[in-house]
């Protein structure tokens, strides 16, 4: 029981560890690159704008749907190690 | 055959399908009404969570906006995506496991309160249904203009279609139906996209297009672009917004309201298993995505084709844009798409000069040597999506399918949100708090009966709307932000939030949210009732009413920690439901209690 308590503990831990990893890369995409960042991009040219432009319209939708699926996979991983799954 | 026989066998025979699909997936339990007998594949559902999320705003009005106001309105293609990325990480799996019908069920159980469930009984419904009456409203619209019959003629043909999916199918029936309304509206959106994308740019895929060459004028279609808008005194496209801090904002409301929104929520409570849940949101915004890439593409290809028609001299490459901009196209001949949608009003010219040629451009002192008096040619954003086949002289059938799309994407989300209200009236207020011993065939009874009231509700709102569309889609989103998704966060990642915490929580969020609306809005939307104008110079550090559910959310949770660490700690077996939430393990089929 307390063995299944710890275990439950440390998946949790890795949970919301890699939540954390997940959302700070989720806003470096949007609020990082595509608005607040973009002016130090400018520089960066992609087809006939900028970096910051390209995230804002294309580039953050397909960092959060990678996101998304690299999140699932992950804890499908951390469901089998800890024996967690259904 | 006459363009509106064909819209009609387009709008006719797809309509026959989501209903003919209705009826042979006809719910016969409470479970298959509400969840769909829990045996939803992730791909399956993925589709159907993007006809329930991709509404009128998304296919109608989205790229119009984009179009006119350029890097700017890429809130709404971050915000309306970015919100999968909350949902699918903090919410979704774990409402899965908890495995009850509904956002109230949930919120209740976990903060072991029936006036917590109460509450966000009253937060879903105010959210969902002002959603509603905007899809409805969107829809007889379409169907009046493609149907060619008055704007109330064709919101009570939306109601009765509504009406028969999804009074009769309940969740089983609207997720097939909303699997081939999919289907419908990503084809209708991305074919003339594909055209436009191939006469602009060489590419057929419209999302690589938009950062490609143009092929008139050799040049990135993004620089030809700003420089053919700001030769005529508009902004440029791709110019970076002065207000940093309100569009963060507002990018963070619609990211937080997408995911409180309880229509959509409600979809992950349909998949087999936990992680059925985590693949249903990927898959969820792949399909979403979809359109999200194309609709940038549409939205500058659409302003540049919109600019060139009346300045042909600009189409092409251009070594002085001063004499490129002298010569608009006089208005006799103007192209057809010009003459068909003057007659809804939502194009008018306005000959301020007399000299029988349109001038469109942003009214400054610049031309008026010209003998030019202001801008003459109106075009509204909404009309954008729909007459871009017309625009691009596509045949006859692509203008029919579009019609069959802006229509399978207002009456998917509507359908999707009445069944959220439905369900939180039948199950949350009537068996949760009225009559908690009313029969499994009582509470369908009263599913449908409610689902009735609540189209009824909608349709004379939408007939007689407030004046307020746009408002009361922010206000949708601002609720849901600002009430019910801090709530459902804080009940799975803390054990210490008890239930006065969370009442005090979404109360203060949602209170101050809508207090912050009204002041600019209007009190309850009643016009003149505003205290301040509606404008940048009086907004609290310029942050806009649209933007302030973010600030609501976060007032929600810092409320709810500061109330729940004074009062006692919430009783044992509620940290054993939270603990239970979090671990996959043992989640069954949704529970029918």
């Amino acid at each position: 029981m307390a063995d299944d308590k710890s275990k439950a503990a440390a998946y949790w831990k890795a949970n919301l560890r890699l939540i954390t990893g997940c959302l700070i890369v989720w806003a470096l995409a949007s609020y990082g690159c595509a608005i607040l960042l973009r002016p130090l991009l400018a520089g960066i040219s992609v087809g006939g704008t900028d970096l910051g432009f390209w995230f804002a319209q294309q580039g953050s939708i397909l960092v959060f749907i990678g996101l998304i699926f690299f999140y699932a996979w992950k804890m499908n991983r951390l469901d089998k190690k800890f024996g967690l799954g259904e | 055959m006459s363009q509106f026989a064909i819209n009609v066998l387009f709008v006719g025979g797809s309509f026959a399908i989501y209903i003919g699909i209705a009826i042979w997936a006809k719910a016969g339990s409470t479970r298959d009404f509400y969840v769909a007998g829990g045996g939803v594949h992730p791909i399956t559902n993925g589709m159907a969570i993007g006809a329930d999320w991709m509404s009128a705003a998304s296919f109608i009005s989205m790229a119009g906006i984009i179009a006119s106001a350029g890097y700017g309105a890429s809130t709404f293609l971050m915000g309306w995506t970015g919100g999968y990325v909350l949902l699918a990480l903090l919410l979704a799996p774990y409402l899965r496991k908890f495995g009850k019908f509904t956002v109230p069920e949930f919120i209740g159980d976990r903060f072991y309160s029936k006036p917590a469930r109460m509450v966000a009984v009253i937060c879903l419904i105010v959210a969902s249904l002002t959603y509603v009456i905007g899809q409805m409203a969107g829809a007889g619209v379409a169907f009046s203009r493609f149907l060619e019959v008055d704007a109330t003629t064709g919101l009570i043909i939306a109601a009765i279609v509504v009406f028969f999916y999804s009074v009769l199918g309940g969740m089983k029936g609207i997720t097939y139906t909303q699997v081939a309304q999919y289907i419908v509206l990503i084809v209708a959106y991305t074919i003339p996209a594909v055209f436009i994308s191939l006469e602009l740019t060489d590419n057929p895929i419209p999302p690589l297009g938009l950062f490609s060459d143009h092929s008139a004028s050799g040049e990135p279609l993004l620089s030809k672009l700003n420089e053919v808008v700001t030769a005529l005194g508009f902004n440029e496209y791709t110019a970076m917004v002065d207000n940093k801090l309100n569009m963060v904002l507002f990018t963070l409301s619609l990211m937080i309201g997408t995911a409180g929104l309880p229509h959509v929520i409600m979809r992950f409570f349909t998949v087999p298993k936990v992680a059925d849940a985590r693949w249903s949101a990927g898959w969820a915004l792949v399909f979403i995505g979809l359109l999200y890439l194309t609709a940038p593409a549409v939205a500058s290809m659409a302003r540049l084709n919109l600019v060139t028609t009346i300045y042909p001299d600009m189409a092409a490459q251009v070594e002085n844009y001063e004499d490129a901009t002298a010569n608009p196209i006089a208005y006799a001949d103007r192209p057809d798409w010009i003459r068909t949608w003057e007659e809804t009003g939502l194009i008018t010219f306005d000959d301020k000069n007399n000299d029988g040629r349109i001038q469109l451009y942003n009214n400054a002192a610049a031309f008026s040597d010209r003998g030019w008096q202001g801008n003459e040619l109106e075009v509204s954003n909404d009309i954008l999506v729909l007459a871009n086949p017309e625009i691009a002289n596509l045949p006859g059938w692509v203008v029919g399918l579009i019609a069959a799309g802006g229509l399978a994407a207002a009456l998917s989300t509507a359908a999707g949100l009445l069944l959220a209200i439905s369900s939180a009236i039948s199950h949350d207020l009537i068996k949760g708090a009225i009559n908690p011993k009313i029969t499994e065939k009582g509470e369908l009874r009263a599913a449908r009966i409610s689902m009735s009231v609540a189209i009824v509700v909608a349709t004379y709102l939408g007939v007689n709307p407030p004046g307020f569309a746009a408002q009361v889609v922010a206000l949708a989103f601002g609720i849901a932000a600002a009430s019910l998704f801090p709530a459902l966060m804080m009940g799975i990642f803390s054990k210490r939030i008890n239930n006065k915490g969370a009442i005090a929580g979404m109360l203060s969020g949602l209170i101050f949210t809508l207090v912050y609306i009204f002041v600019y809005k209007g009190w309850f939307f009643i016009p003149d009732t505003n205290n301040l104008a509606d404008v940048e110079a009086n907004w609290v550090l310029g942050i806009s009413p649209l933007s302030i559910g973010a600030v609501g959310a976060i007032l929600n949770f810092v409320v709810a920690y500061l109330v729940s660490s004074v009062t006692e700690e919430p009783p044992q077996e509620i940290q054993d439901l939270v603990e239970s939430v979090r671990y996959p393990k043992g989640a069954g089929a949704a529970i029918d209690h």
